[in-house]
């Protein structure tokens, strides 16, 4: 039997959802699915290393004020200038829950495919090498399509 | 007293909630062999479904699962 295989669109960069989504990637590369993650718009913070990006001053702007890496992302909702994310680390910590980090060094471990878009990048300047290294490809939406076409189940988070 | 068989592995998943038990189960699984039990014992409530939707989905089968107190005890076999 074929394995079932999952693609999901990343495009929050939201802490919350980015929970969610690795908690499903991980939930199903441990059932034995195919996971592919493809992360596009805010969801390419959520694959950055955590650097200054940006080459124009827009740019230069963006990446300061919007600062990459899974470690710094805020909720969706009551983040209160960070206040928030410190408040769902700790209770996530006292919960038992896995960190965000965690989760998603997990999903590499466990073979989930990441994708980050290309366009995205172009857009905010965002370099290759200022990704981390569990990316396997860069693409666009052709490479995402190919991916959902062959998957019994697509998610957009 | 059911004649059951000694468990080749014992996981304890204490602690952990989701997506971690099924995480580490699975991971355990990949070192054992076909036939191959495992006994784990866990606090998350949401095992009780995870486990018997893991099992489905991976072919391998849930020998049994029984809460006691707070405690999650359930054995595995598998299956492929």
């Amino acid at each position: 039997m074929e394995p079932k295989k999952l693609t999901m669109v990343v495009f929050s960069g939201d802490m919350d959802k980015a929970v969610a989504a690795f908690n499903i990637a991980t939930g199903a590369a441990a059932s034995g699915w195919e996971v592919t993650m493809f992360f596009t718009f805010w969801g390419i913070k959520l694959v950055q290393q955590g650097g200054l990006t940006g080459r124009s001053l827009f740019g230069r702007m963006l990446g300061l004020m919007n600062r990459g890496g899974i470690n710094r992302v805020g909720p969706s909702r009551l983040n209160f200038l960070g206040a928030g994310r410190w408040m769902f680390k700790r209770m996530m910590k006292s919960h038992g829950a896995a960190p965000l980090a965690e989760l998603q060094k997990l999903a590499g471990e466990l073979d989930v495919k990441m994708i980050a878009c290309q366009m995205s990048m172009d857009v905010m300047e965002i370099r290759r090498d200022q990704l981390i290294p569990e990316v396997a490809e860069v693409g666009g939406v052709a490479a995402m399509l190919e991916e959902a076409g062959q998957s019994q189940a697509t998610l957009f988070i | 007293m059911t004649q059951e068989k000694e468990a080749d592995l014992v996981l304890d998943l204490k602690g952990l909630v989701c997506p971690m038990p099924v995480v580490r189960v699975s991971q355990a699984m990949k070192r054992l062999d076909v036939g191959a039990v495992i006994e784990a014992v866990a606090t998350d409530p949401a095992v009780v479904a995870d486990m018997r939707a893991w099992a489905r989905t991976t072919g391998n089968e849930l020998l049994s699962m029984e809460q006691s107190g707070g405690l999650f005890t359930f054995r595995l076999r598998k299956v492929k």
